[in-house]
């Protein structure tokens, strides 16, 4: 009677798994998305494109990464190491991460310790132009302790040891597919390059670059029931609009990606009876104004134009910089450019929560104070209605990159600075020029041949650190280094060094939280050097069939795509 | 004939060397950077290293002469290679796009059919409307199908592609559903369904393409027809009695057609350069947008090849152009 029980309960048990499996992996069949910017590579280490990543993430993984809250969770790892569980050495030196057993590639061979040691020295091959490079940055030597577990050490002290291998931009290549394709090598190992053999949810089955690109299931995913999705019909190219139209109109597609469209025009299309929805991943975009501390003024030599040879006539009193700051009407400026995928902010670090100062006066408009502090530093309004000063006028040049959004931007400001009677000679530049960096181009964002400029710009993964050390002295752009380097306002404040310096010390959260904060606030509201305006988001679009999906600011969209699944 | 073809086919030669150096010189002088779509968020120096990765770090003529070598060696060596199963290429530097990093020739070829169904179907759709349009028109001039035509044709050439195009999905993809907005280049045709669905993803960029063609060619045809009508030995053909059918489509044009043949011809290059906005807006995703998306990405050995591949097709087509002329129309000789 015993044994019956026991096999009839054996049996259920067994029906009921294959019942569940059947609703299981591939049974949705096909979830198409669409990124209109196409895939060009499918190896994140050679190109560091957003488009180029975010197809990769979901064939290889890292060892942790990201979730939409900004918290690392181990997808190879077997967990998270930290000073708690002694994963991170006392002198913050050594990292040692443990893989997860058992797990295998989609060719069913075995993930080792030794594929997680070989990416690394893919990337830091000094031959290979390794986009991911700044992810190994002090990195001294990785390797296998055993077959399941890497050690990492660095040269120095590092109090955020989640460089290498932690989110989709550093994930684990497999050793045996790209043992040939170390240094220079690595451009012609095309088929490697364009299908990477990973542990991830699904497996490209063909790529054509700019194009198409087609995934199955991975049949060797560590879930057994994931994904619910059979194929990945991943396409590119068009625009915007049309990727919008496919997702929410036609229904053609279940995801469109980065909907950077006018306020009205996604409105016009998501109204009822839209097959999809729009959702919007918030992480630490900030469009900002960059102050340009030096003299940018043409009558200066080549050379010495733009350089702290030469402090910027205008722009070197801090209340000029603050009555540009408080002219401006952020939420207008969201409410005509960007609507749900922006927040008017005043922070340079608006997300991560923990690292977000309450910096948030600069919300509300105050043209009467902008021009009283003008006043204040003797500039006077002159017959025109533009202030001058000892003969000299308040005219400021102010470039960005050519965008729609972004010369509307440029003439509502020019509008409230002229109320405050500031001249602002407007300037845009193709973006391949201006992000371009050809030191012989003098319209690049880095040589910052003018008194403002506009752009945006975020970081990578959760931690502020690198960000924060843009600002210091040596980093500013001069001919010197080619004109390379973060530090666009040549901003300079032995402080804020030496702040640098111990944030690279520190490695208690709530202390590097708190020396953030601190940092962010001599940037912005205590200098006014940079004028953050709006906290861009990213807007996607969703099939109202699609279920599962929650989009990320912090790692690839896709991050969970093995959880997605089409609603009955 | 012969003698005067290879004359010509000699100095294209170095016609199309002065080519490939001028495209070469504009597109390294032009700026622009490779790496610019790359995020800010990548330091400097390891742009820099990006940078050296790519070849950018030799001088201009070393990468000059190199691109010489590959396109008129290493690249047909390979596809000798690829066609007979022979080795000589083995080891050989091919063109490496600098976005894909993968040999430019081999997207070349994968978006080859996509471009040469789409656009050379709607310029044989556009000639085939064309050519009728154009006779009727002219042989009933300023009739109601003379003014109807030419109210189309002035559309058809005025009102841009990426205007049409997107009407047209606006209308049968949006609110009727009848075709795909976005065209599928996975599409295998093998059975009847699967052709029919081929159809389906071509019906719109096929016609916004051929209603311009049509438009182009179609007045071509009428004026030619036109001059060709007022012609003595059309009154000749008349008084000797021949039926209407017979004077037109015998006698006037044949001789109309001198012209317009030699327009087509010309035109043939055009399908190759791929259509670049109407394969955005519908996503074909062919040689145009290869294009496009190129030139966006500063790629500039794959922008090099492809227009230095076209430079060539211009070439070709403007010697089939003089030949047919002298084919078509004995009293033209060139020896």
């Amino acid at each position: 009677m015993k044994l019956k029980t026991i096999l009839m309960g054996a049996a259920a048990v067994l029906a009921a798994s294959q019942a569940f499996a059947a609703s299981g992996r591939g049974a949705d069949g096909q979830l198409n998305l669409i990124y209109w910017q196409a895939p060009s590579i499918l190896n994140p280490y050679l190109s560091s494109g957003t488009k180029d990543l975010e197809a990769s993430s979901i064939t290889i993984e890292p060892l942790a990464r990201f979730n939409p809250k900004g918290e690392m969770v181990p997808e190879i790892a077997a967990e998270i190491p930290t000073l708690k569980n002694g994963g991170i050495s006392k002198d913050l030196k050594t990292i040692t991460w443990h893989l997860k057993p058992g797990l295998k590639w989609s060719d069913g061979s075995a993930v080792t310790s030794a594929d997680v040691v070989f990416t690394g020295q893919y990337c830091m091959d000094p031959q290979g132009g390794c986009a991911q490079l700044s992810h190994f940055q002090g990195v001294d030597k990785i390797e296998a302790v055993d077959p399941l577990t890497v050690k990492i050490s660095f040269k120095a002290p590092q109090p955020d040891p989640y460089g290498p291998f932690v989110s989709y931009e550093s994930p684990i290549l497999q050793k045996k597919q790209f043992a040939n394709c170390m240094g220079a090598k690595a451009p012609t190992c095309t088929s490697a390059n364009f299908g990477p053999i990973g542990t991830g949810p699904f497996v490209v089955t063909s790529f054509k670059p700019n194009d198409v690109i087609e995934y199955k299931a991975n049949p060797n995913y560590r879930d057994p029931n994931k994904p619910a999705f059979a194929t990945v019909n991943f396409k590119g190219g068009g625009d915007a609009a049309a990727a919008a139209r496919a997702v929410f109109q036609t229904g053609e597609y279940d995801y469109g990606w980065n909907l950077q469209l006018s306020p009205d025009v996604l409105k016009g299309m998501t109204g009822p009876g839209a097959k999809g929805h729009v959702v919007t991943a918030f992480g630490s975009l900030v469009e900002r104004l960059e102050m340009n501390l030096t003299d940018a003024s043409p009558s200066l030599p080549e050379g010495q134009r733009s350089t702290a040879a030469h402090p910027n006539p205008i722009l070197s009193d801090k209340r000029v910089r603050e009555a540009l700051s408080m002219a401006i009407d952020r939420s207008l400026i969201v409410q005509v450019g960007y609507g749900s995928a922006g927040k008017p902010t005043c922070n340079l670090v608006p997300a991560p929560e923990a690292y977000a100062s309450d910096n948030t006066a600069c919300l509300k408009q105050d043209i009467p104070g902008a021009k009283k502090l003008l006043d204040e530093a003797g500039w006077k309004v002159g017959p025109d209605g533009i202030r001058e000063k000892d003969g000299k006028k308040l005219v400021l040049t102010y470039q960005t990159s050519t965008n729609g959004v972004r010369q509307d931007t440029q003439s509502l400001i020019k509008q409230w600075w002229k109320e405050i009677g500031v001249d602002a000679q407007l300037k845009n530049v193709n973006g391949s020029v201006f992000f371009g960096g050809d030191p012989g181009s003098p319209d690049t964002f880095q040589k910052f041949y003018t008194d403002v400029e506009e752009y945006a710009n975020n970081f990578s993964g959760t931690d502020p650190q690198t960000y924060m050390s843009m600002y210091t002295c040596d980093k500013a752009p001069r001919p010197a280094t080619q004109w390379q380097g973060e530090n666009i306002n040549r901003y300079c404040n032995k402080h804020y060094d030496e702040l640098v310096a111990e944030l690279g010390k520190t490695a208690v959260p709530a202390k590097r939280e708190a020396l953030v904060k601190e940092m962010n606030d001599m940037l912005t509201k205590d200098s006014y050097t940079i004028i953050p305006i709006v906290w861009r988001g990213n807007n996607s679009g969703v099939a109202n069939s699609i279920g599962g999906e929650a989009i990320n600011p912090w790692d690839s969209e896709l991050w969970n795509i093995q959880d997605w699944y089409r609603k009955k | 004939m012969l003698n005067y073809t290879i004359r010509r086919l000699i100095i294209s030669i170095p016609v199309l060397l002065l080519i490939s150096l001028i495209i070469f010189l504009l597109l390294n002088l032009a700026p622009g950077d490779p790496l610019a779509n790359q995020p800010l968020t990548i330091p400097p120096e390891v742009r820099q290293k990006m940078k050296e990765a790519l070849g950018l770090g030799a001088p201009l003529y070393v990468r000059y002469l190199l691109w010489l070598k590959q396109f008129f060696w290493v690249e047909p060596l390979h596809a000798f290679d690829w066609c007979f199963g022979t080795h000589f290429s083995v080891g050989m530097q091919r063109i490496l796009s600098w976005q894909f990093r993968s040999p430019v020739f081999d997207v070349i070829v994968q978006r080859m059919p996509q471009t040469l169904t789409v656009v050379g179907m709607s310029y044989v759709i556009g000639v085939l409307i064309a050519v009728p349009i154009g006779i009727v028109s002219a042989y009933r001039q300023y009739s109601w199908f003379d003014q109807i035509g030419t109210f189309i044709s002035m559309i058809g050439y005025s009102v841009p592609t990426f205007f049409t195009g997107v009407l047209l999905i606006v209308v049968f993809s949006v609110d009727l559903g009848w075709f795909p907005s976005i065209y599928n280049t996975n599409l295998k045709v093998v059975d009847w369904q699967t052709f029919l669905l081929q159809v389906r993803q071509m019906a719109m960029p096929v016609f916004v393409l051929a209603l311009y063609n049509a438009a182009q060619i179609s007045r071509f045809m009428r004026s030619s027809m036109l001059d060709n009508l007022q012609q003595d030995y059309v009154r000749t053909a008349r008084a000797k009695g021949m039926g209407e059918r017979t004077v037109l489509l015998t006698h006037v044009l044949r001789n109309s057609l001198i012209p317009v043949v030699t327009v087509i011809a010309l035109g043939v290059p055009t399908i190759f350069g791929g259509a670049i906005i109407t394969e955005q807006v519908f996503k074909v995703n062919g040689l145009g947008q290869l294009l496009i998306t190129a030139i966006y990405a500063s790629d500039v050995p794959m922008v090099q090849t492809l227009t230095f591949i076209f430079a060539v097709l211009i070439v070709v087509f403007n010697l089939v152009a003089d030949i047919l002329y002298g084919v078509l129309d004995p009293r033209i000789r060139y020896d």
